[in-house]
C-alpha cells in the first residue's frame, strides 16, 4: 500500500461524487422543490473537485491552513444559499454528513487488509468534516440572521402608515414595541408627511405598544417636541390605564403633552382646536 | 456685507431666509429686525425657514432672542415653515425654542398672528368671528 | 476552528483635510461634507445631524481655538457606512473637560450646549484636550443610524 490516503482519495474522486450523490438523492430529506437534481450535482461536484483536490496528507487537521480557503468559500456559499431558501439546518447537515459517508465508505473499500490504518484515516475524515460542518451551520446561521435583519429592516418601514383621518389631522398608530430605531423612522415619516400634507394636528395612537419605559416616553416627548417646532401639534392617544400607573410611578412628566385616552377623544379634541363639529342630522318623517 | 431683507406687510414684518445663516449674518439680521419693529411699531414678526437646511444652536439662540427682543417691544413672532430634520436635530441637540411661536407655512403663520393680536389687543369680545374672517 | 468576524473594524476609505482660519472657510467645511455625506448615501436627517454637529465644533474651534483644522474621512465598519470628522485646534485647550461635557456649561458667551448637545446628535464622539497645547474633537455619523 504506497498510496497516502489524500492520493488514493483524489483517484476515486468520481466514485466519491457518485455515491455521494446517491446518498442524497436516496436520503428523505431530498428537497427537488428547492434544488433540482442538476443544481444540485454542480454544486455537489464543485465541492468534491475542490475538497479532493485540495487534499494534502499534513493538512487533513488544520483548517486554518490556505489549501482550505476555496473550499470554506464553496461550502460557505452554499450555506447561506441555503438559509435565503428556506432549507432547514437538518437538510443543510445531512448534505455534509452524506458526502462524509461516501468518503468513509470509499476509503473502506480500498484499505482492506489493514484495519489499523483504515481506523486511523477514518478517523482523520470524520474530524475533518465535523469541522467542515461546524464551518457550514456558522454561516448558514448567519445567513438565516441576515434574512432576520432585512426582514426587521422590511417591518420597520411597513409598520408605520400615516392616516389622513380628516382634512388637516393625521393619524400614526404604532403597534408593537418601541425602540429608538422605530421612532426614529416613525418620527421621520410623521414630520414629513405633516409637512406634505399641510396637517396641523397629528395624533400618535399608542394603544397597540405593549409597554412604555422611560426610554419609549423620551422618544415620544421628542416627537411631540419636533412636531410642536414645525408648527403642528401632536396628540398622543391609547393609553390604557396600566401605561398611565408605570408613567406616573417612573416619574415622567407628560404634562406638558395632549394626551387622551382614545383615538376618538383625541379626534374629537382635534375637531374642538380646529373649530369643526360633527352634528347627528335630523331626519325628519313628514 | 449681506442683509437679509425685511418686508413690512401692514402691522407686520415678514423675513424669508432664502440661504444658510453664518454667524455674522443671523447677528445683522437680529439687529436690523429689532431697530425695524420699533421703527414701525410693527405687531408681529414672520420668519420663514423653510429653506434653511441647517440650524445650529447659535442660529436656535438668535431666533430666540428675536422673539424675546420683539416681545419686549410689544410685538409676537412666528417661525414658519421649519424643515422636520432641522425640528429633529433641534429637539437633539436640547433646543426646544421655548416662547418661539410656530406655524406650518406663511398663510397659518400670518392667521395665527392676527388671532395672537386680536385677543391680546383690545377689549373686543367676539374674536370667534375675527378668526373666521381671517379662515374665509 | 475557524474564527468568524465579531467587532468589525473601522475601516477609513478616504481622507481630505480642510484648514479653517476665517469664517468663509466654514462655508466650504460644510459643503465638502454634505459633499461626502451626499456620496455614501446618508439620510437627510442624518445629513443634518451631522452637518449641525460639524458646525457647532467648528465655530468651537474658531472662537476658542483661533481657528484650526479638519480631516474628513470616509469610514466603513462591516455593512454601515459613515462620515468621520476630526477637529485639531492649537488654542488653549479645555481644562475641565466634565464641566464642559454637562448641559448648560459654558465658559464663553453662549448657551452652553454645544459639546453635549454635538453628542447627542452623533454615533461617536470623543474629546481630547491638554492645556495650552490644544483641543481634538473626533466625532462619527453612520450613514444609518
Amino acid at each position: 500500500m504506497s498510496l497516502t490516503t489524500s492520493q488514493l482519495l483524489q483517484k476515486k474522486k468520481k466514485n466519491i461524487l457518485e455515491l455521494w450523490m446517491k446518498n442524497q438523492l436516496a436520503d428523505e430529506g431530498l428537497r427537488e422543490d428547492l434544488i433540482s437534481n442538476e443544481d444540485l450535482r454542480i454544486q455537489s461536484e464543485e465541492l468534491v473537485d475542490s475538497l479532493v483536490g485540495n487534499l494534502t496528507s499534513d493538512n487533513f487537521t488544520d483548517l486554518d491552513s490556505d489549501e482550505w480557503s476555496p473550499v470554506i468559500e464553496i461550502l460557505g456559499g452554499i450555506a447561506i444559499t441555503r438559509a435565503r431558501q428556506g432549507f432547514s439546518p437538518r437538510e443543510t447537515g445531512a448534505f455534509v454528513f452524506s458526502l462524509k459517508e461516501a468518503l468513509l465508505a470509499v476509503l473502506q473499500g480500498e484499505i482492506i487488509d489493514d484495519p489499523k490504518k483504515l481506523f486511523e484515516e477514518s478517523l482523520k475524515i470524520n474530524r475533518l468534516m465535523d469541522n467542515l460542518s461546524v464551518v457550514t451551520f456558522e454561516t448558514f446561521i448567519k445567513g438565516r440572521e441576515e434574512v432576520i435583519l432585512r426582514q426587521t429592516d422590511e417591518i420597520a418601514e411597513i409598520s408605520t402608515p400615516v392616516i389622513r383621518v380628516w382634512d388637516g389631522i393625521l393619524a400614526l398608530p404604532i403597534i408593537g414595541t418601541l425602540d429608538s430605531a422605530r421612532t426614529q423612522i416613525v418620527m421621520e415619516n410623521l414630520l414629513q408627511e405633516i409637512v406634505e400634507t399641510g396637517s396641523s394636528i397629528a395624533i400618535l395612537d399608542i394603544s397597540g405598544v405593549p409597554a412604555v419605559d422611560s426610554l419609549v416616553a423620551q422618544h415620544l416627548i421628542k416627537t411631540v417636541s419636533a412636531t410642536r417646532l414645525m408648527g403642528a401639534e401632536c396628540i398622543i392617544s391609547g393609553i390604557r390605564p396600566e401605561i398611565a400607573q408605570t408613567v406616573v410611578h417612573l416619574g415622567i412628566d407628560l404634562s406638558n403633552i395632549v394626551t387622551k385616552s382614545t383615538l376618538a377623544s383625541a379626534l374629537q379634541h382635534a375637531f374642538k382646536v380646529m373649530r369643526l363639529e360633527v352634528k347627528k342630522v335630523i331626519v325628519k318623517n313628514n | 456685507m449681506d442683509k437679509i431683507p425685511i418686508l413690512r406687510m401692514g402691522a407686520f414684518l415678514l423675513v424669508t431666509i432664502q440661504v444658510d445663516l453664518y454667524d455674522r449674518l443671523a447677528l445683522n439680521l437680529e439687529a436690523d429686525l429689532v431697530q425695524m419693529v420699533n421703527k414701525t411699531s410693527a405687531k408681529g414678526v414672520l420668519i420663514d425657514i423653510s429653506a434653511v437646511s441647517i440650524v445650529d444652536s447659535f442660529m436656535g439662540r438668535i431666533i430666540g432672542n428675536i422673539a424675546s427682543m420683539s416681545k419686549i417691544l410689544d410685538a409676537e413672532t412666528v417661525v414658519v415653515g421649519m424643515q422636520p430634520a432641522v425640528a429633529i436635530t433641534l429637539i437633539e441637540l436640547g433646543l426646544p425654542l421655548k416662547g418661539v411661536h410656530t406655524a406650518l407655512d406663511m398663510e397659518k403663520g400670518m392667521n395665527l398672528l392676527k388671532s395672537m393680536i386680536d385677543t391680546s389687543g383690545d377689549d373686543e369680545d367676539d374674536d370667534q368671528s375675527a378668526y373666521d374672517l381671517i379662515t374665509e | 476552528m475557524r474564527m468568524m468576524t465579531s467587532q468589525p473594524m473601522i475601516l477609513s476609505l478616504s481622507k481630505d483635510t480642510i484648514k479653517v482660519s476665517q469664517e468663509q472657510d466654514v462655508v466650504f467645511l460644510k459643503n465638502r461634507v454634505k459633499e461626502v455625506a451626499v456620496r455614501i448615501k446618508m439620510g437627510l436627517v442624518n445629513q443634518t445631524r451631522l452637518l449641525t454637529a460639524a458646525s457647532e465644533l467648528v465655530r468651537n474651534m474658531m472662537r476658542y481655538g483661533g481657528g484650526g483644522s479638519c480631516l474628513i474621512e470616509v469610514v466603513s465598519s462591516g455593512r454601515n457606512n459613515g462620515v468621520r470628522l476630526t477637529f485639531t485646534d492649537k488654542g488653549p485647550g479645555i481644562p475641565d473637560i466634565a464641566s464642559a461635557m454637562k448641559d448648560g456649561f459654558s465658559t464663553g458667551k453662549s448657551l452652553g450646549l454645544g459639546l453635549p448637545g454635538t453628542k447627542r446628535l452623533v454615533n461617536e464622539f470623543d474629546i481630547k484636550s491638554k492645556v495650552g497645547e490644544g483641543t481634538t474633537v473626533t466625532i462619527v455619523k453612520w450613514a444609518n443610524g
